[in-house]
């Protein structure tokens, strides 16, 4: 990679850091959002070392100054891994405001011992709730919530708060946190479940006590993020990935974490759409151990329509639909003594280099099969130390795989174009069955950090509304224009928001002709 | 399912698998069973295994009651019951009879009211009868087997989580909906119900047996299909001498509420054998009628339901979104329902739509179904 020579005086620019598990990547986009450099460096124990190195790397590479960048993107791994590795979680103090309903599922109901323990003793079921409407199903007792936040005083790091029918009447929520910080204090970290998820209680609720959980964590990540940039004269705004391609403000993240979960993948399907011109493919991102397929609908990834588990958990996040398989550069080879092969799913990972047989090492690694059969040059390496014999072997397990994984994620049969991201797409051949085209855009490797560089900034608003009072168009105008705020609100420019998703869902059994409608907007910073 | 093991006892595998199953007999409507799994696994964590009772072990004399809930599933998911809820609408009835209840039983094992009972079971240490009075799920009360065979539906019992109860002696089962949805929407749009209390000779006479022992059944298939890399839609299919109605893609769906209903139908374009091909399926809550042009496919009250062709779990009206590559599928309905009562009740004039009811098989022999 060659950097620039000089920088364009006039040109603000955005840094765009994706950190995944193995690598960190970063890339420098001008405000024509061309991918100006790039740089990837490994993820170390203590993440912000692989941010400071990837900022250094790309400011002293590209030449470009650190006072002439005016936005800076970060998409992250560590809340997930938080909750995966059940490290790093905060003590959460629980008030669902639900009883005399609720009583028949506890919180935390399905959640494993290790998590529970990590969450800690306190999570109650208080006096409250709403109707659908609106209407009260129970007042609030308030000397029964001092009294549970007197239980929890010293033993919660943050406390969250779900109410039945919040999403509707979030009035009961907010004077609970009145409460708590009353009683613990003005700097308790209170989430509300109304500002976290939409109708389902105990799904909702989960999320709401990963995102109290994870307060800690990302208020770690931000505070290393806003160093690592101060450090190189950087003053920029901001901001911080969501899973669903959009960006929010770090302020905002420091209050919800939880949406950073998986936005990873999404940043990779965000980038190959940017980099490929495309707005409607497959995008296959091939890392150092895993292959993600995910769909580029219209520029955004597609939802899973199933309800999503994060680490065991039950939440109604709406996160990408990807397929992940066991494939990656750095995924070990095996042979038997029948002549077969097997291909992972295990992985050298970043210990690519040494102890893969192309670098010397006693490890056959896809890798090595790629550059042996010429669809890699890697300089400085040895293709001798391959047995050629095997790799047409090889070569067509992966192509299988890989086929067969896009087979699944397609939505007809009929072939679609597909493009490759990630350091590992050296391993795809030129074509794939039910691939129309393979695309393989420039900067393939930095798509993740290019897409976290690219991100809209968006708002949703949800609500349940009576098609008795309203007619059907006051409902869908009233709902767009509350979308549009709320974006406008979180920094989006208010001349380029647009409506990204209407959804309306009748609801049964209801009187009123009642109908939820969830509406989504974007717009440029 | 004869040959089938019957259940005798439920644990937390046994509820998962329900859960399953019972979405897939949900046709597309009947709730999410997910809340209903929960409250049974807790109900049982908290007072030990409920015990299954098989219809001809009852008692003649013995006093079985459903107990589910009514109302939109949508509140179901946010407004969770009450413990107390779900045995309060046993007491009155049990007040109203002067007599203790033997067994509780769902009243449609379809959707989210399977695993209801199970709370009732569990808190008073009686079983659970494997039976039920639909066999499916189906969107009004009075679609049951007890109301085909003229068994009276008072006195039906119902409770709120605020503590309000009613009981009520309705003429019908047909009036029992409407007063009890009437209740259930000042009750908040959900409530727990008690109603058509049967004798064990009634039951035996009336209920569909086995019903929850199939869908455990239909959970373990699909869940074992997975396990060992098999074909989901097929193993299913296979173990349940069901119809593979059709493949394809949803592209057009249109939903409207009408009179407190999710109505609407939904557009298929049919993919492998069926390609080339337009499906079109009408539900009101529940699929209730499958065609291709002018032809019926599967006709309610015979079993319309969706699965995944790559996981073969059910997809229900509401989660149906363009681009879902499905297969339809058809199960025949219990011969309870093949009556000319049955077809008044919940055959497809009822709902509106302008066929003659035909049996599923009938349908397959012409060609419609048979793949």
């Amino acid at each position: 990679m060659t950097g620039i020579t000089a920088a364009n005086a006039n040109q603000m620019y955005r840094i765009g850091i994706d950190v995944g598990g193995t690598n960190t990547d970063a890339a420098l986009l001008d405000s024509d959002l061309r991918c100006v450099h790039k740089v990837k460096v490994h993820t170390t124990a203590d993440v912000n070392e692989g941010i400071v190195e990837a900022v250094r790397l790309l400011l002293q590479e590209s030449g470009v100054n650190g006072s002439d960048i005016r936005y800076a993107m970060l998409g992250t791994t560590h809340c997930t891994n938080a909750i995966v590795e059940r490290k790093h979680l905060g003590r959460v103090g629980l008030i669902r405001i639900g009883a005399p309903a609720t009583t028949a599922v506890p919180p935390l109901a399905g959640w494993d011992e290790s998590l529970r323990a990590a969450i800690g003793p306190h999570s109650y079921i208080a006096t409250g709730g709403y109707e659908y409407d609106g209407r009260r199903i129970a007042s609030l007792d308030e000397e029964e919530i001092a009294e549970l936040c007197r239980r929890m005083s010293g033993e919660v790091d943050a406390v969250a708060v779900c109410g039945v029918f919040a999403p509707v009447n979030r009035e009961q929520e907010q004077r609970v946190g009145e409460i708590v910080r009353d009683v613990l204090g003005a700097d308790m970290p209170v989430t509300y479940s109304s500002e976290i998820g939409s109708i389902g209680l105990l799904e909702r609720e989960n999320a709401s006590v990963l995102n109290a959980a994870l307060l800690q964590v990302i208020a770690g990540v931000v505070r290393g993020f806003e160093k690592a940039l101060n450090g190189f004269g950087i003053d920029a705004q901001l901001y911080i990935c969501q899973n669903d391609g959009t960006l929010m403000k770090s302020e905002y993240a420091l209050r919800y974490p939880i949406l950073t979960i998986a936005c990873g993948p999404t940043n990779s399907i965000r980038g190959a759409a940017h980099l490929s011109g495309l707005s409607d493919a497959l995008v296959v991102d091939i890392g150092g151990t895993t292959t993600d397929i995910g769909v580029l609908v219209q520029g955004f990834p597609r939802q899973s329509s199933a309800a999503v588990d994060i680490g065991g958990i039950r939440t109604n996040f709406r996160m990408p639909d990807i397929l992940s398989i066991g494939l990656g550069g750095g995924t070990i080879v095996r042979l038997d003594d029948a002549g077969g092969v097997t291909v992972g799913p295990d992985s050298v990972g970043y210990e690519l280099t040494t102890r893969a047989r192309i670098f010397g090492g006693d490890t056959l690694t896809t890798t090595d099969v790629a550059v042996k059969l010429g669809r890699a040059a890697w300089p400085g390496t040895n293709a001798d130390a391959v047995d050629g014999a095997v790799c047409g072997k090889v070569d067509a397990v992966i192509q299988q795989s890989l086929e067969d994984a896009i087979d699944r994620m397609k939505t007809s049969a009929e072939p679609v174009d597909v493009i490759l991201v990630g350091g590992g797409s050296l391993l795809v051949p030129e074509t794939l069955a039910g691939a129309s085209r393979i695309i393989r855009p420039d900067h393939y490797d930095a798509a993740n950090a290019i897409g976290a560089a690219l991100g809209l900034v968006s708002g949703e608003s949800e609500r349940i509304y009576s098609l008795d009072d309203w007619s059907y168009d006051d409902v869908i105008r009233d709902a767009k224009e509350s979308a549009v705020n709320e974006a406008t609100a979180a920094g989006a420019n208010s001349e380029t928001v647009e409506i990204v998703s209407v959804e309306d869902i009748p609801i049964a059994y209801l009187p009123g002709n009642a109908l939820l409608v969830k509406v989504k907007a974007a717009g440029k910073l | 399912m004869n040959k089938t093991t019957r259940l005798t006892t439920l644990d937390e595998q046994s509820i998962e698998y329900i859960a399953i199953g019972a979405a897939v007999l949900g046709t597309g409507g009947g709730g999410d069973p997910h809340v209903g799994k929960l409250m049974a696994m807790e109900a049982i964590r908290e007072h030990g295994p409920v015990r299954i009772a098989q219809l001809e072990e009852l008692d003649d004399e013995g006093l079985i009651v459903p107990v589910s809930m009514i109302g939109a599933p949508t509140v179901m998911l946010e407004k969770i019951p009450s413990a107390e809820q779900l045995t309060k609408p046993l007491d009155l009835m049990e007040r109203e009879l002067g007599r203790k209840v033997d067994a509780v039983m769902p009243i449609e094992v379809g959707g989210g009211n399977s695993l209801v009972p199970v709370l009732a079971a569990a808190q008073r240490g009686i079983p659970l009868v494997d039976a039920d009075a639909m066999g499916r799920a189906f969107p009004e009360s009075q679609m049951v087997t007890f109301h085909l065979e003229g068994i009276p539906c008072s006195p039906v019992a119902m409770a709120d989580e605020r503590g309000n109860s009613a009981l009520m002696h309705t003429i019908d089962g047909v009036w029992e909906e409407r007063m009890a949805r009437a209740l259930t929407v000042e009750m908040g749009g959900s409530a727990s119900i008690c109603d058509y209390p049967v004798s064990g000779a009634q039951a035996k006479q009336s209920a569909i047996g086995g019903t929850l022992t199939l869908a455990y059944e239909i959970g373990r298939t699909l869940f074992e299909a997975k396990q060992q890399k098999l074909n989901p839609v097929h193993e299913l299919l296979t173990k349940l001498n069901g119809y593979a109605l059709f493949h394809g893609k949803a592209v057009d769906i249109r939903r409207r509420m009408d009179g407190g209903f999710t109505r609407g139908e939904a557009v298929f374009e049919g993919t492998g054998e069926n390609k080339g091909e337009t499906m079109r399926l009408f539900f009101q809550n529940e699929f209730l009628l499958a065609t291709v042009g002018d032809q019926p496919l599967a006709i309610t009250p015979d079993l319309i339901t969706l699965l995944d062709q790559d996981t073969g779990m059910p997809v229900t009206t509401e989660n149906l979104k363009y681009g879902a590559r499905v297969t339809v599928a058809g199960l025949r309905c219990d011969e309870k329902w093949r009556t000319p009562k049955g077809i008044e009740t919940a055959g497809p004039r009822y709902f509106g739509y302008d066929f003659d009811y035909v049996p599923i098989e009938t349908l397959a022999s012409k060609g419609g179904a048979a793949r």
